[in-house]
């Protein structure tokens, strides 16, 4: 029933070789996107889309940058704070220094200026591996917070050194600033997350993904067939930094539309991140979305279930959040330490056999 | 069962948000938890409970009855922007989420949404431009009334003369503590003191190099921006090296039951007030009678007549004042946050108002106007007596040097009209 596969024939290479090469699961990637682009838009309110479904989307792209890094090339990062806070501020200079160019561009740009900042702290990890790896990269984000927060050039000197984002227009539609209408807003991060993982998704299958995972595997024997582990690794460092650099672009100018350097990407944002890409499954791009989902979903919807439904005081309310979410990362490790896209595997092997298991 | 279970508790959250007709509603964003809790709930407990003390002894406002959903922060941005959303669907009046770093966040979106925003004593300065922040509050004072207010008492009690004083500003490294940086820099240069700046990362529990500095540098006068623990941290490190108490001021969140240490330790700190303090005024008497004897109090009850209760109070006061002005302005008993925003623009907090509400001479009188939503930004001094541990107000409300603030406010303000494109009212 599921996963049929008999009479399903590849007559191309092309054909064979394509991402969804099983028409079940080509077909239910088409409808998850026929939903998202069609579906959700239809029945957003404001509450949806600013508390639940654009933070969904941004984290999700953070994931994706983070999980390139430490899923796909093993290089242990605990700099993303920093890295968003740098697409952020980019972000925020970019608009006010310009304020004709248009967000895409900008956001563009941001990705780039963090994936060369990125690339720059990627140097250490040509030296130095794992924890000791972590180590390095915490430093940078204490670094570029300390930075971003220190130099008042960078929030135009304002008297608190809150960014705030003005409002921009693409088309005639307002993307950014209190006026953007929810659906605009959504479809403008939607573009960029499913854009950006369709871009992860050809790069990890491609060259550079292999050197990738080639070094993550065996960084010697990598070296010994001919991976470049300089180019391997500052390339990861890179494009892991541009996913996350325009993550935060669109976080503090799609989503919040102020931030604060040290209270919006703090450590605790690079923690919450590589929880996602834990949770979610490392080396894996569906896994970065369930992650993000779990840990930016589960808090919202236990809120909305004990305060909303069932009356709790919101303090007692608060702290339960912490328990039932905090329960819930060490069950899921402890029964699949692979994380929830290692339990989509095993679940689509099952149904794929279902209903005549060996 | 388990479904049932499921439905049931779809149903009641369905139930829940379909929006009560003739409700004035008053959401509190609190956090009464987080390293900011022990700030956060005295204050929430003190905006929920006067408004219940109106539900039970007038019957609302106006003869509408008074309701405060409240939303859990935790003193978070994207946290805050989360209740924001979830609470201006009930029909909100009025957001005041304690916290400058939400205020910032949520003066765009609640100008969008045409509800104004309360914010005594903290958010954005420059806010007090009503020409430029439509929907923002921040009478009676603000952050930089304070850092005037404070230095104009260190310049009394050194005798009216402080060129050459070293003053060192130890501050929360966040939109709050860095607010009155611009202030002082610009007193520095106009009374020839010189200006340390002393920042301390959240959340505060870490001082000693800043102590460190402290200690070596010696500076004549230390003020203090800081909330949470950092208050107590900064204190007992002060006690540590020494240094003496009554030279020490504190702005007002860093001046409340929190932030003492036990006994004599840091008798004679000093902090400015925008408030008075204590409980000594009639209405204690119908929030003892109404809410707290009647087992309604909001948290545990056991913060009533804190500083932060009483600040909780009074901006419900002052809410609630600005919604029967609007009552009268608008003709109607179920006004809009729209509505409010008139009431709050309009407001006259009045000697007698307040005596009506029973809180006589309990701040500074003020009143809103369109281009003025920062009062006359008269503050107090208070000090803390080890001996009774409590505050006493030792320095009346007088108004700071608002030639200085005056044109910092313009300034600041019409950067951010430029930024965002605003057209200034006119007023």
């Amino acid at each position: 029933m599921f996963y049929r596969e008999s009479g399903d024939f590849k007559k191309t290479y092309q054909k064979d070789s394509q991402t969804f090469p099983i028409k079940f699961d080509r077909m239910r990637y088409y409808f998850v996107l026929a939903v998202a682009f069609l579906v959700i838009p239809m029945f957003l309110t404001d509450y949806m889309a600013n508390a639940v479904m654009i933070p969904f989307l941004v984290w999700a792209i953070a994931a994706l940058g983070l999980n390139i890094l430490v899923g796909y090339t093993g290089q242990l990062s605990l700099g993303t704070g920093g890295f968003m806070a740098v697409g952020a501020y980019a972000t925020y200079k970019l608009m006010t220094a310009f304020p004709g160019m248009d967000m895409v561009s900008i956001i563009l740009l941001s990705g780039l200026i963090t994936a060369a900042v990125g690339a720059l702290f990627g140097l250490p990890s040509l030296r130095i591996k794992g924890f000791y790896l972590a180590v390095a990269t915490l430093a940078s984000q204490f670094f570029l917070v300390w930075l971003l927060n220190k130099v008042p050039w960078f929030y135009n000197y304002s008297a608190s050194g809150q960014i705030s984002a003005p409002q921009r227009e693409m088309f005639g539609v307002i993307i950014t600033g209190p006026h953007a209408t929810p659906v605009a807003a959504y479809i403008f991060c939607l573009v960029f997350a499913v854009g950006l993982a369709w871009l992860a998704r050809n790069l990890t299958r491609g060259r550079l993904g292999r050197s990738w995972m080639a070094i993550r595997d065996m960084d010697i024997a990598a070296e010994i067939i001919g991976v470049n582990p300089l180019m391997a690794k500052l390339s990861a460092f890179a494009v892991s930094s541009f996913f996350i650099g325009i993550a935060g672009s669109l976080f503090f100018s799609v989503y919040l539309g102020a931030a604060e350097v040290t209270e919006a990407f703090g450590i605790t944002v690079s923690f919450a991140v590589l929880f996602m890409v834990i949770i979610g499954g490392l080396g894996s791009i569906f896994g970065s979305f369930v992650g993000a989902a779990f840990m930016v979903l589960m808090p919202v919807l236990l809120k909305n279930v004990l305060v909303g439904g069932m009356g709790w005081p919101t303090d007692l309310a608060a702290h339960f959040e912490y328990i039932i979410v905090g329960g819930l990362i060490i069950i899921f490790l402890i029964v699949e330490p692979h994380g929830l896209a290692q339990m989509a595997r095993v679940l689509k092997e099952k149904l794929r056999l279902w209903p005549f298991p060996h | 069962m388990k479904l049932t279970q499921l439905a049931t508790i779809a149903l009641t959250t369905l139930a829940i948000s379909v929006p009560v007709a003739a409700e004035l509603v008053f959401p509190s964003l609190s956090y009464r938890t987080g390293p900011y809790a022990a700030g956060g709930t005295p204050y929430a407990d003190g905006w929920a409970d006067y408004f219940t003390m109106l539900n039970k002894r007038d019957g609302g406002i106006g003869g509408v009855m008074t309701s405060v959903p409240e939303c859990e922060t935790g003193y978070n941005t994207a946290k805050g922007v989360e209740c924001y959303e979830s609470l201006k669907g009930d029909g909100a009046l009025v957001f005041n989420p304690l916290s400058t770093g939400i205020t910032y966040q949520l003066i765009p979106k609640a100008t969008a949404d045409d509800i104004p925003l309360l914010t005594q004593g903290y958010g954005r300065t420059s806010g007090a431009n009503g020409a430029i922040f439509s929907h923002v509050f921040n009478f009676p004072a603000n952050y930089w009334a304070g850092a005037s207010r404070i230095i104009n008492r260190i310049k009394q009690e050194a005798g009216g003369e402080i060129a050459g004083k070293n003053i060192a500003l130890v501050y929360h490294n966040s939109g709050y503590g860095k607010e009155p940086i611009p202030t002082l820099k610009a007193l520095a240069e106009k009374h020839g003191f010189e200006l340390t700046l002393i920042p301390v990362d959240h959340p505060g529990q870490e001082q000693k190099s800043q102590w460190l500095q402290i200690r070596r540098e010696r500076p004549d006068n230390i003020i203090l921006y800081g909330w949470g623990v950092m208050n107590q941290v900064a204190l007992q490190e002060a006690a540590n090296i020494r240094y003496p108490m009554d030279q020490m001021f504190g702005i007002w969140w860093s001046g409340t039951e929190n932030d003492k240490l036990d006994g004599m330790a840091s008798h004679g700190y000093k902090a400015a007030t925008f408030h008075n303090v204590g409980t000594d005024y009639p209405v204690y008497a119908d929030i003892n009678k109404h809410v707290v004897d009647a087992g309604l109090a909001a948290g545990d009850g056991s913060n009533v007549g804190s500083v932060l209760y009483n600040r909780g109070m009074y901006a419900a006061m002052t809410a609630a004042t600005a919604a029967a002005t609007a009552q009268d302005m608008h003709g109607t008993a179920d006004i809009t946050s729209g509505m409010m925003r008139d009431g709050l623009e309009n407001i006259n907090m009045s000697d007698a108002v307040m005596a009506a509400a029973g809180l006589p001479k309990f701040g500074p009188e003020f009143a809103g106007s369109c281009d003025n939503h920062g009062g006359t930004g008269q503050v107090g001094i208070q000090q803390w007596d080890g001996k009774e541990q409590a505050w006493k107000l030792i320095g009346g409300f007088e108004a700071p040097d608002m030639k200085v603030i005056g044109g910092l406010i313009k300034a600041d303000s019409e950067a951010y009209a430029a930024e965002n494109n605003i057209t200034p009212r006119d007023c």
